[in-house]
């Protein structure tokens, strides 16, 4: 058998890093939280555009001056693009306009690309939604995955999902990245490419499981990883190349995105080759587990 | 064959997103029951062939007339020279039109929509006050129990509204038995049990509350009435393409994309009086307290009013039409209790004068001026008019609920009575949400993302075609394939696409190979014990299972973000789902058409892959 590496020889330590990252991560989410972007906080975000660098100092003193004393003015992109978050205000839908008047009167006039405002409740239903809607997929995959594998393939996936966006949420708590609807969005893409890769994965050791038969489990896995190492790598660094393709040109706005996903990618190859086995091995799966030849691969023989 | 048919419609669909968009108006009556005719185009016709204005087309859409034109200049142009001729009997809205070719369009193909992040424009999320609107009923509740009581004799010490209930205390039990037999009675709805009584035999007090039907009735009809006033309001604006939707229970949504200020479109979605009840100037009145109006149905015609305004707008509550005993047509009016109180106060004294309704209109006016770049642009000041729409003779006091008679025909009776509704919302609203993109955001945004899509596709395009050759080569013609169908199907289903759409389509491009990468690596190992032509049949048929399964658990995730996201994230879920199929398609379909056409039925001894 064409084994040239030995993954699972690692699979004590890589277990035992997965755990201590994962712990972490609940850690920082738990004491730190995460910082929330202005779908999930409210509040109000202006964009300002000048011809020249302004001093972000002045902005905020100004700001200070007129009533907003908690205002976070930070650069946005490029030096010229100046970002205003402004905390909810009991649901006050004219700060925007307040500011950039503001700003104006005091002639720190720039053109104003993008106002943006959210409000308390509609912030609050955005988290609610995200977390349930995070839940719904997590269990559909699930029983997917059950449906069409077997049970333990089913907890394998949704260990390493849970896994992955664990850690890229820890990440994005760790170093206070901003967590808002876009960057939901990409974790829940997350969820779909890591659940791409595990399936490959599973559905080999599955193949191997019913074909091989003299193998140790252990083994079993081993050649299988190997077997779709060529794929695996393949479809991450093409993945990767787009993803850092937007990343690197698709602008200020999506980059939180493009970050979510680029870590997905990552996480999600290493806990398809570790996790996922990992958990299989433990659970002792064996021959028996997938012992009745399903019929499902004969329907689809076929088609193309 | 079924391959070639797909890729036939696709690229059909896609096709009119390579054609420029073209300047162009479009006009629609002021007055929003009114939809465009054959009339209005031949005026239009007129006008633009008197001022020698060059337009390409004109033609009726829906309820609006579009009118194409080949530049800019020409565009603004003819807006002032219409503005100026037909005044305020239409809204102008500058546009661009997609230049997309008759034959496509009778095959309804149309470019893919741009959401307001690429577009630029104003996002409101609008929350109706349903607590508000249910108080304001009850306050009208309250009143005609008390009316009612006191004629039939049924006596009570307190009555109040507490908790959104309507409290009564009775003095005995005899008035208790028949105020409670009144409630039951009254009870029954055209759609249900409207009122929830709360018997409290002991103190002889009784407890009225909506039932859950008649709250759904009134916020229903909250939301309704909402809709339509901002529908009205919008319309003002002049916004070519605006979206005015519920979304929910008790929220609208409102999109305005090309719209530059978010202020001024917020104090006309905003603004709550836009009706105002006034006396008739009479001898007595000073000249000083009087104002001079015109009619809206005529120019021609003018009354004096006085200047204290009686009630506004937002008082009413509803208004329809209905009959008199000799069956003319006449409008209903119902004012909420603080407004039916002004309105006694008001009358009382003077049956027999006039009592008028202006409605308040803001408009824009365009103007084109020369700017300080020496360029002619098209200025928008708005101003304020005031129109007499009804003038009417008092007969008795009124209160809460009066009627106007005399109104005409029921056609016109209806007319009034819809002005009447316009200007009212039946219950306040906030703003919950806004999201303002500037144009230059928006424009920002569709270069970046084009550029993304472009680096990214050649990056993975090298890449194949370096690490595969030949069959990587049918893998790009595949990707190439699945960028035109994505565009196809976006058109086909009138998608929205936004950045994070993009950036859905960028992801596609990059993981829609791993399809074909699946296929090539298990053709790899088949190679290994069997003969060329049957390891390509084995690695393509034995490939499928695992791409159909890996596939339907993100096309899940997907599914899901579409149902639970909102605006950008839905363009993202939306192009991830379409690009999941479409991948699926391409790269097990039209490779393996590829690669039967370069491999088929040929005895070749060596494969290189």
């Amino acid at each position: 058998m064409d084994i040239r590496f030995r993954f699972m020889k690692f699979r004590k330590i890589a277990g035992i890093i997965s755990i201590t990252i994962f712990l972490v991560s609940i850690l920082s989410l738990g004491l730190r939280g995460l910082s929330l972007g202005l779908d999930f906080s409210g509040g109000t975000l202006l964009e300002i555009t000048y011809e020249e660098p302004v001093s972000l100092e002045l902005i905020r003193n100004t700001l200070e001056e007129n009533g907003y004393p908690d205002s976070q003015v930070v650069n946005f992109g490029t030096n010229l693009d100046v970002l205003i978050k402004v905390a909810d205000q009991d649901g006050n839908s004219s700060i925007g306009e307040n500011i950039f008047n503001i700003l104006n009167e005091q002639g720190i006039s720039g053109e104003l690309k993008r106002v943006e405002f959210v409000g308390p409740q509609v912030g609050a239903e955005l988290r609610d939604q995200g977390g349930l809607g995070m839940l719904i997929a997590l269990f559909m995959i699930l029983m997917y995955v059950a449906f069409r594998f077997q049970y333990k393939f089913g907890l394998g996936a949704v260990a390493a999902l849970m896994h992955d966006v664990v850690i890229i949420l820890g990440l994005f708590s760790i170093f206070a990245w901003d967590f808002d609807l876009t960057v939901l969005a990409a974790l829940l893409a997350v969820i779909g490419y890591s659940l791409n890769d595990t399936i490959v994965v599973s559905d080999r050791i599955r193949e191997n499981f019913r074909t091989e038969r003299v193998l140790e489990p252990i083994d079993m896995v081993d050649l299988s990883l190997n077997q779709t190492l060529g794929r695996t790598i393949i479809t991450s660094f093409t993945t990767l190349l787009v993803l850092f393709a937007l990343f690197i040109f698709g602008g200020e706005l999506i980059r939180g995105f493009s970050l979510a996903l680029i870590l997905g990618v990552l996480v999600g190859t290493y806990s398809s080759i570790y996790v996922v086995a990992n958990m299989l091995l433990s659970m002792n799966l064996s021959q028996e587990d997938l012992a009745i030849p399903e019929p499902e691969g004969a329907d689809f023989d076929g088609m193309p | 064959m079924l391959i070639l048919i797909v890729l036939v419609l696709g690229s059909i669909y896609a096709l009119p997103n390579l054609y420029p968009t073209q300047p162009s108006i479009q006009i629609a009556y002021t007055d929003s029951a009114k939809s465009a005719d054959q009339e209005l185009l031949n005026d239009l016709e007129n006008i633009l062939e008197d001022s020698e204005t060059a337009y390409e087309e004109i033609f009726l859409r829906e309820n609006k007339i579009v009118v194409k034109f080949p530049d800019v200049e020409t565009q603004l142009k003819s807006k002032t020279v219409l503005q100026q001729q037909l005044l305020d009997k239409v809204i102008i809205a500058l546009n661009l039109e997609p230049s997309t070719p008759q034959w496509l369009k009778n095959l309804g193909g149309n470019p893919v929509k741009l959401g307001l992040d690429l577009s630029g424009g104003v996002h409101f999320l609008l929350e109706v006050d349903i607590e508000t609107a249910e108080q304001g009923r009850l306050e009208l509740l309250l009143d005609n129990y008390r009316k009612s009581f006191k004629d039939e004799n049924i006596k009570y010490g307190k009555s109040e509204i507490r908790d959104l209930a309507l409290l009564f205390q009775f003095s005995d039990k005899s008035s208790y038995n028949r105020a409670l037999k009144k409630y039951r009675d009254e009870s029954l709805g055209i759609t249900g049990v409207q009122y929830v009584i709360t018997e409290r035999p002991s103190s002889n007090t009784l407890l009225l509350e909506y039932s859950d039907i008649a709250l759904r009735e009134i916020r229903d009809y909250a939301v309704g009435q909402n809709l339509t006033t901002l529908r009205n309001r919008v319309n003002e604006l002049g916004v070519s393409e605006p979206i005015v939707q519920r979304q929910g229970s008790n929220r609208i949504v409102v999109e305005l994309p090309g719209v530059q200020d978010p202020t001024a479109a917020k104090k006309i979605i905003g603004k709550t009086a836009n009706l105002e009840f006034r006396l008739e100037a009479n001898s007595r009145t000073s000249p000083l307290r009087k104002e001079q109006f015109n009619f809206k149905n005529s120019d021609y015609q003018s009354a004096f009013l006085e200047k204290a305004v009686v009630v506004t707008g937002d008082r009413v509550t509803n208004a329809n039409t209905g009959f008199d005993e000799s069956g003319f047509a006449q409008v209903n009016i119902t004012l909420d209790m603080q407004g039916g109180r002004a309105m006694q106060k008001a009358t009382s004294g003077n049956i027999g004068r006039g009592l008028g309704v202006l409605f308040v209109e803001q408009k824009t006016k365009s103007e084109l001026v020369v700017n300080e770049a020496g360029e002619t642009v098209i200025e928008q000041t708005s101003y304020i008019e005031k129109n007499i729409i009804s003038l009417a003779t008092i007969q008795a006091v009124l209160g809460t609920s009066f009627r106007i008679t005399g109104v005409g025909s029921p056609a016109e009776a209806s007319e009034l009575a819809l002005l009447l509704r316009a200007g009212a919302l039946a219950a306040p609203m906030k703003f919950v949400e806004e999201r303002t993109v500037g144009p230059s955001l928006g424009k920002e945004n569709i270069e970046l993302g084009m550029k993304s899509i472009v680096i990214g596709f050649s990056l993975v395009v090298l890449f194949m075609a370096f690490y595969y050759r030949v069959f990587g080569l049918a893998a790009n013609i595949s990707l190439i394939i699945n960028l035109v169908l994505i565009t196809g199907i976006m058109s086909l289903l009138g998608a929205t696409l936004t950045l994070p759409g993009i950036a859905g389509i960028v992801l596609t491009v990059g993981m829609a190979v791993d399809a074909n990468v699946l296929i090539f690596s298990r053709i790899r190992e088949e190679l290994k014990e069997k003969n060329p032509q049957l390891a390509i049949k084995d690695g393509f048929s034995r490939a499928f299972v695992t791409i159909f399964d890996a596939n339907i658990t993100t096309l899940i995730a997907a599914l899901i973000l579409y149902v639970i996201g909102t605006g950008p994230v839905k363009g993202f879920a939306i192009t991830l789902s379409i690009g999941i199929v479409t991948s699926m398609f391409t790269a097990i379909m039209c490779t393996r058409a590829m690669v039967n056409l370069m491999y088929g039925n040929k005895n070749i001894q060596e494969l290189k892959i």
